[in-house]
Order: C-alpha cells, then sequence, then structure tokens
C-alpha cells in the first residue's frame, strides 16, 4: 500500500461539462446563423414550425437513447412507423364504425397504436436477446418486414383515415395549449419520463451498465435479457407515441412514411452526445439533436446559399462532424 | 492490408549477431539511463528524483508496491511520458522521445500486458507488421515466415506462423509480443509483469530467452511483482516506495525478504492471518456432487463448511475457473448442488446471489468492474435492488455503500468521482470485494484474488478473507500462486485436466503435495470425497 495518489485524470470536471454542452453550444450557434440568414428564420411562426415538426424525430430519439445507451441498435423504427401509423388508420376507420366519429374512437384508435408499437419492439428484443443476433441483423430484417406489412395492409397505395375521423383528430398536431402546439407538449413529456427512467431509476442504471460492459452485467447478476428486451418495447413505444402525433398531421400513411427516421433518429442520438458503443447516454441531448437536423432543413430552405436538396448531405456532414468532436472531447482526458 | 508496405527491413537476427561479437567486454555500460527524473500529473508528484541506469548484458529489476512509480518509469523511460525534470540519456546523451515509434527506432522496446497485437491477423503478419519484407511490389510470405519461425523457435514457442493471433491463448499472445520485440534490433527490453499470464514451463523458456539476450548485450528492464523470479532473473535490483528510489543493489545482496522489507518498509511476518479451521461439525453450507461442465471439467465433487476456507491449485487450464463458472451458472453444468441441504439450481448470477453466492471474477477489467464509471455504481451494480428497493435510484444509500467499501476495505482514491479505470489493480480489486460483500453472501469465490497486486495489499485482501470466514462465510479460493493456497487456505482441492485429483487437508497442505497432484504424479480417486 502507498499512500500515493493515482494520477487523476487533468480536468475531468470540465471534460464532462464540455460534452453535455457541445450539443447546446451547437444549437445556439445555429439559431444565430439562422437569424443571420434570414430574418424571417426568428419569427415564431417560422420556429414553431420547425420545432413541431421536429417532435416525430426526437419522441423516436429518446427510445433510441435507450436501446443505444444499452448498447443495442434499431434500424426499423422508420419502418415500424409507418406500420403502426397504417395500422392505426385501419383500427380507427374500423372502431368508428362501431363507436362513430368521435373521441372515443380516436382515444381506442390511440391505444390499437401503443400496443402495436409495443409489440413490434417486443419482436425486435425477443429475437434479439432469445435468438442471441445483431441488433444491427435483427432490426435490418424487420424493417423489411414492417414496411412490406404496410404496403401489403395498403394494397400498395395509401391507407387514409375517415375525413370525418380527421376532423376530430387534426388539432392534435395542428393546436395546442397556451400557445404551444400539442406534439411539444408530448415531446416535453416523453423527454421528461425518459430523463427520469434513464438516469434515476435502477432501469437506466442497467442500460448504462449492460451498454458499458455487458460481461461485467451478467456477473453482476442483471437480467440483461430483459432489461435488453426493455428498451427495445421502450422504442416501440415511442414511435407509436410519435405516431400518434404524426397521423393528424396527413391522415395517412403509406410504405413511403417514416422513410430515413431511423437515420435520423440516430444522428439526433449520436449528435446529442450519446455514444455509438453504449455506455453513455443523454436525453436531452438527443432531442437538442432532433431540433438541430430540423433547424438545419429549416435554414438551409430559408437561405439561398446552399440548394436544400443538399440537406441530406449537410445532416451526413453534421453526423462525421458530431463525432469527430466527441472523440477530441474525449481524447483531452 | 498487403502491398502498400515497402519498407523492407533487414532481420535484426543480423544485427543482434553483430552486437555479440561486439560485447565481449565485460563492464557494464549504461545503455539508457534516467537522470534526476521527477514526475507530476498536476499537483501530484509521483516520482522524485530518480537515477536509474539499465546496462548492456544485464537484466535490471523493479519493484515496488501498486503505485510505486513503477508504470510511470517505465513510461518515461520509453518516452510515452516525458519527465517533468530530470533526463534520459541513450548511451550517455539526452534524448527527448514521444512515444512508441521513435522509441523502437532507437532499440527501446516494452513489452507489458496489454497486448499491443493485431487480433485478426497471423502471427507472421503481426511480428513484422508495418515493416513487411517484399519482393518487388509483393510480399516476401515465405521469408517472413521463416524469420518468423526461427524467432518463435528461439522462444520454444510451438504456435504456427500462420496461426490467427485471436485464436491464441493469452500466454502463446505474450510468446509473439516477445519474439516482435526480439525480432527487431533490440537495445534495451522493458517487460512488465511478462510471467503473469505464462505457465511455469513458458517462463522457463523466457528466461533461457533473457539469458540469450543478456549474451547479446541487450539491456533489459523487468518489473514484476514476483520476488521469488526476480531473485533467479535479475542482476541489478532498485526498489521504488511512494515515488522514491529506495536502494538499487545487487541481486545477489538481496534476499526475497529484503526486497519485501524495502518495498513496504515495514515487517510482513503477519502476511497470511493465524488460519482458524472451522470445527469439524460446523454447518456444510455447499455441496457439490458430480458436477461436470461439458469438455472442461468431469465429475467434481466437493463439500464447503461455515467459517472454511477451501483452496483450488492446479496448473492454468486445469479448469478451476470453469469449474466455479459452471458452480453458478455461467456455463451450462450438470450435476446436483445443496445449498444448507436444500436441492438448488444455479442457472446464473442472479440465481446464485439469491442463494448468497458470489463470483468474484479473475478478469478484474473485463467482467468485475464498469471502468468507464465511477466508483459508486460500481459498488453498488450487484446489490442495486437491495439498496434502491423501490422504482428509484436511492443516491444516497449509495454513497453510503461507498462510504462503507472506502472504511471497511480501505478503498484509496484521490477522489469519490474518479474513473474506475484510473484506480490501481489493488484499488480495483478491493472495491470488487466491496462490491460483492453489499449483498452480505455466505458463500464468497475468490477467482485470483491477489492478481498483479502488491505485497502490502495482498495482506490486506487475505486478512478480509479471513474476516469473511471468521464471521462464519465460507470462501473458495482459486489461486496460482501456491504460497497464497498453502498460508491461506484451511484445505486444498487439486485440479488436473478438468478433474479434481486431491483434497488436501492439515499438514498435507504443503507445496510437494499439491505439485505432486497438479502434475498427475499422484491421483486419489475423489469420488464421494468430504
Amino acid at each position: 500500500m502507498t499512500a500515493v495518489p493515482q494520477p487523476k485524470p487533468a480536468r475531468a470536471g470540465f471534460r464532462i461539462d464540455l460534452r453535455l454542452a457541445a450539443p447546446l453550444i451547437a444549437l445556439v450557434a445555429l439559431f444565430i446563423l439562422g437569424a443571420l440568414v434570414n430574418s424571417a428564420f426568428l419569427s415564431t411562426g417560422n420556429l414553431t414550425n420547425v420545432l413541431t415538426r421536429s417532435a416525430f424525430i426526437a419522441i423516436i430519439a429518446v427510445g433510441a437513447t435507450f436501446v443505444i445507451t444499452a448498447g443495442g441498435l434499431d434500424l426499423s423504427v422508420g419502418a415500424m412507423a409507418a406500420f403502426v401509423s397504417g395500422v392505426m388508420i385501419i383500427a380507427m376507420n374500423w372502431l368508428m364504425r362501431e363507436f362513430g366519429a368521435g373521441w372515443g374512437t380516436v382515444v381506442l384508435g390511440m391505444l390499437v397504436g401503443i400496443l402495436v408499437g409495443a409489440a413490434a419492439g417486443l419482436v425486435n428484443g425477443l429475437v434479439i436477446t432469445k435468438g442471441r443476433i445483431e441488433a444491427f441483423i435483427v432490426t435490418l430484417g424487420t424493417m423489411g418486414i414492417y414496411r412490406s406489412l404496410v404496403t401489403y395492409l395498403a394494397d400498395g397505395g395509401t391507407l387514409s383515415l375517415n375525413t370525418q375521423l380527421r376532423t376530430v383528430y387534426r388539432p392534435v398536431y395542428y393546436e395546442g395549449m397556451l400557445g404551444i402546439p400539442w406534439p411539444l407538449w408530448v415531446l416535453s413529456l416523453v423527454g421528461a419520463i425518459g430523463a427520469m427512467l434513464l438516469y434515476f431509476t435502477r432501469f437506466g442504471r442497467y442500460c448504462f451498465a449492460i451498454g458499458s460492459n455487458e460481461d461485467v452485467a451478467r456477473y453482476s447478476a442483471i437480467n440483461i435479457d430483459r432489461i435488453k428486451t426493455l428498451t427495445y418495447v421502450l422504442q416501440g413505444v415511442c414511435v407509436a407515441i410519435a405516431c400518434l402525433i404524426y397521423v393528424p398531421r396527413l391522415g395517412s400513411a403509406s410504405a413511403t412514411t417514416g422513410l430515413l427516421w431511423e437515420l435520423e433518429a440516430i444522428t439526433a442520438v449520436i449528435i446529442g452526445g450519446t455514444a455509438l458503443k453504449g455506455g453513455y447516454g443523454r436525453i436531452g441531448g438527443s432531442i437538442i439533436g432532433a431540433v438541430t437536423l430540423a433547424l438545419i432543413g429549416n435554414i438551409m430552405n430559408l437561405s439561398n446559399m446552399v440548394s436544400e436538396y443538399l440537406n441530406g448531405a449537410v445532416q451526413g456532414l453534421i453526423i462525421v462532424a458530431a463525432v469527430l468532436l466527441q472523440r477530441s472531447i474525449a481524447a483531452r482526458k | 492490408m498487403y502491398g502498400h508496405k515497402t519498407n523492407s527491413v533487414k532481420p535484426s537476427a543480423d544485427r543482434n549477431g553483430g552486437a555479440e561479437t561486439g560485447m565481449e567486454q565485460q563492464g557494464p555500460t549504461a545503455v539508457l539511463a534516467v537522470a534526476g527524473v521527477a514526475k507530476s500529473f498536476g499537483p501530484v508528484q509521483v516520482l522524485h528524483h530518480i537515477g536509474l541506469q539499465l546496462a548492456a548484458g544485464q537484466v535490471h529489476a523493479i519493484i515496488g508496491e501498486n503505485g510505486a512509480g513503477k508504470s510511470t518509469l517505465m513510461k518515461i523511460l520509453t518516452g510515452y511520458h516525458a519527465p517533468t525534470e530530470g533526463q534520459v540519456l541513450l548511451d550517455g546523451r539526452p534524448i527527448h522521445l514521444s512515444g512508441g515509434p521513435d522509441g523502437e527506432a532507437l532499440g527501446i522496446v516494452l513489452i507489458h500486458q496489454e497486448f499491443n497485437l493485431a487480433e485478426h491477423l497471423t502471427v507472421e503478419e503481426n511480428i513484422f507488421l508495418g515493416r513487411e519484407l517484399t519482393r518487388g511490389p509483393f510480399l516476401d510470405k515465405a521469408r517472413m515466415r521463416r524469420l518468423t519461425r526461427d524467432w518463435l523457435d528461439a522462444l520454444e514457442c510451438r504456435v504456427p506462423a500462420t496461426a490467427r493471433v485471436a485464436d491464441l491463448s493469452v500466454s502463446d499472445k505474450q510468446m509473439v509480443e516477445i519474439a516482435k520485440a526480439t525480432s527487431r534490433s533490440l537495445r534495451v527490453l522493458i517487460m512488465d509483469e511478462p510471467t503473469a499470464v505464462l505457465t511455469p514451463t513458458e517462463a522457463a523458456a523466457l528466461f533461457r530467452l533473457i539469458d540469450r539476450l543478456k549474451a547479446q548485450g541487450v539491456a533489459i528492464a523487468y518489473i514484476s511483482h514476483k520476488l521469488d523470479e526476480v531473485k533467479a532473473v535479475a542482476d541489478q535490483v532498485t526498489v521504488l516506495r511512494d515515488g522514491r528510489l529506495v536502494a538499487t543493489r545487487p541481486a545477489a545482496e538481496l534476499s526475497q525478504d529484503d526486497m519485501a522489507h524495502l518495498m513496504v518498509g515495514r515487517e510482513l511476518a503477519d502476511l497470511y492471518p493465524p488460519k482458524a479451521p472451522p470445527s469439524a461439525d460446523a454447518d456444510i453450507l455447499l455441496d457439490v456432487e458430480g458436477l461436470c461442465v461439458p469438455g472442461l471439467v468431469e465429475d467434481a465433487s466437493f463439500t464447503l463448511r461455515r467459517g472454511e476456507i477451501l483452496g483450488f491449485a492446479g496448473l492454468i487450464g486445469a479448469g478451476r475457473t470453469e469449474l466455479v463458472e459452471g458452480l453458478v451458472g455461467l456455463r451450462p453444468k450438470t450435476g446436483r448442488v445443496r445449498r444448507a441441504g436444500r436441492d438448488v439450481a444455479l442457472t446464473g448470477p442472479r440465481q446464485a446471489a439469491a442463494q448468497r453466492i458470489v463470483y468474484l471474477t479473475e478478469d478484474r477489467k473485463g467482467k468485475g468492474l464498469l471502468l468507464d464509471m465511477q466508483m459508486a455504481p460500481n459498488v453498488t451494480l450487484l446489490a442495486l435492488d437491495r439498496l434502491s428497493p423501490g422504482a428509484f435510484l436511492d443516491r444516497k444509500a449509495e454513497g453510503a455503500a461507498l462510504d462503507r467499501a472506502i472504511a471497511t476495505f480501505d478503498v484509496r482514491a484521490g477522489r469519490r468521482d474518479i474513473a474506475v479505470r484510473a484506480l490501481s489493480g489493488g484499488n480495483q480489486q478491493k472495491l470488487m470485494l466491496a462490491k460483492v460483500m453489499e449483498i452480505d453472501p455466505e458463500i464468497v469465490i475468490f477467482d485470483e484474488p491477489t492478481r498483479g497486486i502488491d505485497i502490502g495489499t495482498k495482506q490486506q485482501i487475505y486478512h478480509f478473507i479471513a474476516q469473511a470466514a471468521a464471521q462464519g462465510r465460507a470462501c473458495i479460493v482459486i489461486s496460482s500462486e501456491l504460497p497464497e493456497v498453502i498460508g491461506l487456505c484451511h484445505r486444498v482441492a487439486v485440479m488436473r485436466a478438468g478433474r479434481l485429483v486431491g483434497m488436501l487437508e492439515g499438514d498435507h497442505v504443503n507445496e510437494g503435495e499439491i505439485v505432486r497432484y497438479a502434475t498427475g504424479l499422484k491421483s486419489s480417486d475423489m469420488k464421494g470425497a468430504a
């Protein structure tokens, strides 16, 4: 034994702070850039619009934060969103015959959506854990399955919500409370519950532990299969919640619904500071990441400097830059 | 991987041969030296005014407890760290290195426990990595293979040159690492605990290689916790304590006891606590009958009494770890396990923990601790459902658990929020101990509890184990260090090739007996042994 203290990683506190603050700093920078590019950017109308549209990805990203923190990956969320939306629309149209075009039908349809989302997540989780197959492979498979199911249900076309129901349901996306649209209220709630689960419960701690080192978790008597499966169920529920506010926006679902949402969600999570290899996750960061992505698209639309057709390219650059930034921050320790 | 490296390197066998002829003179010349070296990390000074000379053709052992500054000194010697004060001298001239490639270009090579091998490449590809031999634009595979074979043969290593490194055992990987070092124009070889993962036969081969390197005029720095090895292999011994150089003396003048005293700075007479075997009528807490782990362990039966410390000895690969991993359900097994008289199905660590049985893995870093997380979440990971029975984490209870760990097990860390990775091996082991004790287990299985740990911390851990037994728990201790098994355990089970071949008690617990059973000179039918 010796009393010599271990060499400490220099400025450890600073490193953590920067990691937390980086996504926020990027967001603020974007706001300034946006304001400089076009004065319309800062108008309440524009900002509300952008934020509301970013809510889908942000809510899905909250679920993805759990999956990725626990060392997993879910590529099927976009297809799942299309599938859940489609089933929800079919269910609502069908329920309307029994319960009429009122809130009862809509609420029951929402419940069906949540159940379908949870079930779709459960399928992912069980195949990954019980089948001992890479999450990447499994969700690549279910991505194809869920999307082709929508195509099948829609008979290759579009599933549309009954117009009467659409009128009832429409305010869920387009109206709000205290001047704030409902999707943002939903996002706040999902974010708050997500943060609570990840940071303040045993489940959250186990997600961190499994993502850090699955062997250590196993030797520490953690029920790894159950925790991992739960993260996918949670992801499914988050996708379903996103669908609850997505369906009233257009009132329809087709094979192209939610296309590439999985990439946007994963990008949002990574920009937000969650480690793609697992073991470290930030709920708030993921939401900021989703908002950042939406703002970039918006700013590109408002400016004439870069074609909006290059939106995908810019998002691609951003994800690479975000990872580079994370690594350079990590290297400072 | 292939083709883009065109720099070819003359196989250093020639150069070493040249060095050999030039090394006829006996007087030791300092090849690499440090003078007045001090090193601080921020406000913490970890090395104070160290002067050290590595002479050609000599083995210079550097010993000291964990945290004494050995690794820092080693990193300064190889240029991974720059000294805060003082100089590193090569052939008497100050040099400034910046990390591995620089040092290796000057013939300074470090071999440490964390391997520096590309797992998916073959042995020969690893050895020639970055300096592949070529013929025209193509790799000269035949020549590389032949040279690799020569270097491996010199180490008496039977691994095929074409084997993938990922498929090798840990000890073979170490041999490849050493072969890689010796394949270069080597002037200074720095070895950190080289025998920690080697079997006695492999270690003997390594010592013969060290002799050959000495004859070739290579200066060798040898860092080890094993004092018997140091005594056998070293010409000079330098002892570090708390970042200061305590003594540099010829190995011939120092006994192992002297070295231990110099390292610790206090008497170590009571390295092992007094043995207090349980009475014959103590409760049987665990009764294992005919335990098989397919392909690894066959038909093992033993019992464990309250207050007992049962040792498991045997050569590496005898199946000791596999046996206990099977027992707690980390591996598939068959056989009967009775816990306090009742049959139990231990299908995994969770079921084992429910039966108050815990297993401390030998792989602290890979399976024991979350290295990037802080101490508190590590200490509470196993017992989290006890400490936070409600839906939410109880941070206060977690803090209290860490307080207990620090107080009971003397975990020493600069700060509470430090990442576990930054702790010394001894403190990590204590933290693991604290972690499993949080569920108040009745049966504790220790697997190599003191591997890579300094002697002072070892002593503490022995006392913790004895104390656990005295509190009415039962302990199983798997160890490859015979003195430890003999000094600590009440009974010793010896395993060989997956079988339990002997159960020693009382006066029979001695080195000769254990080795006879472990090597197959002696065997007894262990079926139904109590």
